[in-house]
């Protein structure tokens, strides 16, 4: 079997255990559902109360915030063996398991759980990007669209990416720290707002360190069509996304170093 | 109640505490990542001021303590159930509880108190350290928390943050007391976190929500976990309409500490214990 269809086996058996369990798949969409929407709501006040943020309106942030919450739900969807990495598989000493099978440890570990109750927050993403496109007037050109996709593609690489790194930090630490959701959770609620209202070491952290804007701010710029107040080219918005892509190499490749430095615990 | 009787809630407060306070490791980081939120959340507010062309209900200074005051207080907002607590309904240790000569109410609102206030007291004074006194330090004084503008608002801040605490325990209470229904609870936590989330003001503060539903604000319970005692800090309230905010929070704690007694009654009645 490739490594395709093994992956689509291991996350179809995921989902019939998961519709086993029907309220409690239904109560965790509803509570990321929740989640997810009260962050909007908030957007929403804050454009009721001000207006406008620094001359951008509501539609356009909406777009910002539907975008980023796409691709974070999405890389939710396939990285619980990351995120529970610690617990389950560092701590117990299951990693010992995984590392026997002769299959690549990061195809297992994304193969380990479908999280199905993310598409509470992948739905309303999805439903704010088309009514923020409606709403925007935007002509419905196919690089407009493909742009899009290719910053969406990039955001999951990105976001998949900081679970992969997340649990890397388990070989040394044993269990994740909280200091992640820094880059995970906060990273959505950054994201929803456009960069240029960052003090400029969060601009540069974001954009050089940790890619956080070249996956959402620049690539949608484009995709508005407005000129970007930072002051970058239509070409670097366009490729900005790759960069969610090479974050992703750079992840897994520090993940081999620390597979490599494991040592095994538990009994 | 006599002291005879508070004796061992005493301890069961100051015992819980101490276990608390031993994670020193997830508190630094939690420390780490409420600063981040901070200075987010700031960076937003002030983007969205700039433009301000008409006063505001609150002005960016009020916000600026409201947000660090957030930040530092998060652990006292009742938007989770104590881990230890539902892994207790789980396997049935529950039933000594039952067993203890003691008012059970007051006993797991004791131990509820201790949860809820040991995070805010080992996160909240190096994050009100930080912004108050480094940030002026350096150079970033227009993004620090000031004091209070008068001693009349710290003494009402302070009785508004206790009367906080117990409102916090209370809502807390219920959630763990529904436990006793649902077993695994993720349900009720998650909507509970978002109601208070939202409600207390964490979000987008309460007077900055929309003017047409500011009465339905006014008088809703959540406010006094956060909104009012932030709102006293920085003087948005002023001195004089501090006694009838006490009032306000002082009655819902009373409201839901009668109703969580009650639903407490019925939840023993038909209750069955876990695990053999």
């Amino acid at each position: 079997m490739n490594s395709a269809a093994l992956l689509v086996r291991y996350l179809s058996i995921s989902l019939r255990a998961q519709l086993q369990y029907r309220s409690s798949f239904l109560m965790g969409a509803l509570g990321n559902f929740l989640n997810s929407t009260i962050e909007l709501a908030g957007i929403w006040i804050l454009f009721d109360r001000f207006g406008n943020l620094s001359g951008w309106s509501f539609a356009e942030v909406a777009l910002f915030y539907g975008t980023v919450n796409c691709t974070f739900a999405t890389a939710e969807l396939l990285t619980t063996g990351f995120d529970q990495f610690g617990t389950l598989f560092v701590r117990t000493g299951d990693f010992d398991r995984l590392l026997l099978r002769p299959r690549s440890t990061v195809l297992q570990l994304a193969g380990h759980e479908l999280s199905l109750r993310r598409i509470g927050r992948l739905l309303p993403g999805l439903v704010v990007i088309v009514a923020a496109w409606a709403a925007l007037d935007l002509p419905m050109e196919l690089d407009r669209i493909g742009l899009l996709a290719v910053a969406l593609a990039g955001g999951v690489a990105f976001f998949f990416a900081l679970f992969v790194l997340q649990a890397t930090m388990c070989f040394w630490t044993i269990e994740a720290l909280e200091l992640m959701n820094i880059l995970t959770y906060g990273g959505v609620e950054t994201a929803s707002y456009p960069l240029p209202i960052y003090h400029r070491f969060f601009r540069r952290f974001f954009t050089f360190v940790v890619p956080l804007g070249c996956i959402a701010y620049f690539p949608i710029v484009a995709v508005l069509g407005v000129d970007d107040p930072l002051g970058t080219t239509r070409l670097f918005q366009v490729l900005a996304p790759l960069a969610g892509f090479v974050f992703l190499g750079i992840a897994l490749g520090i993940w081999q170093v620390g597979v490599r430095r494991y040592t095994s615990t538990g009994s | 109640m006599t002291a005879a009787a508070l004796g061992p809630l005493w301890a069961v407060v100051s015992a819980r505490y101490r276990t608390l306070l031993q994670y020193r490791a997830a508190a630094f980081a939690g420390f780490a990542t409420q600063l981040f939120w901070g200075a987010i959340k700031l960076m937003i507010f002030a983007a969205f001021f700039a433009a301000a062309t008409e006063p505001q209900p609150m002005n960016m200074t009020q916000v600026v303590a409201y947000v660090w005051l957030g930040q530092a207080l998060l652990g006292m907002l009742p938007w989770n159930v104590d881990a230890d607590f539902r892994a207790q309904v789980r396997d049935g240790a529950v039933a000594y509880d039952l067993m203890r000569p003691l008012d059970l109410y007051a006993y797991w609102f004791g131990r509820t108190l201790a949860f809820r206030v040991a995070a805010p007291t080992l996160r909240g004074v190096p994050m009100v350290v930080f912004a108050m006194v480094l940030l002026p330090v350096v150079g970033l004084g227009e993004w620090a928390l000031v004091p209070p503008p008068s001693l009349a608002a710290f003494v009402g801040f302070v009785a508004s943050l206790v009367l906080a605490a117990m409102l916090a325990t209370a809502v807390t209470l219920l959630a763990h007391i529904s436990l006793l229904w649902t077993i695994s609870g993720t349900g009720v936590d998650r909507v509970l976190a978002v109601m208070v989330t939202l409600f207390s003001g964490m979000i987008v503060p309460l007077p900055l929500f929309p003017d047409w539903l500011q009465p339905v604000l006014d008088w809703q319970p959540f406010r006094g976990l956060a909104d009012v005692p932030y709102r006293i800090y920085s003087g948005n309230i002023p001195p004089s309409d501090v006694v009838p905010e006490l009032v306000f929070t002082a009655v819902w704690t009373v409201v839901l500490v009668v109703l969580g007694r009650l639903i407490l009654r019925r939840g023993v009645r038909r209750m069955v214990v876990q695990g053999g």
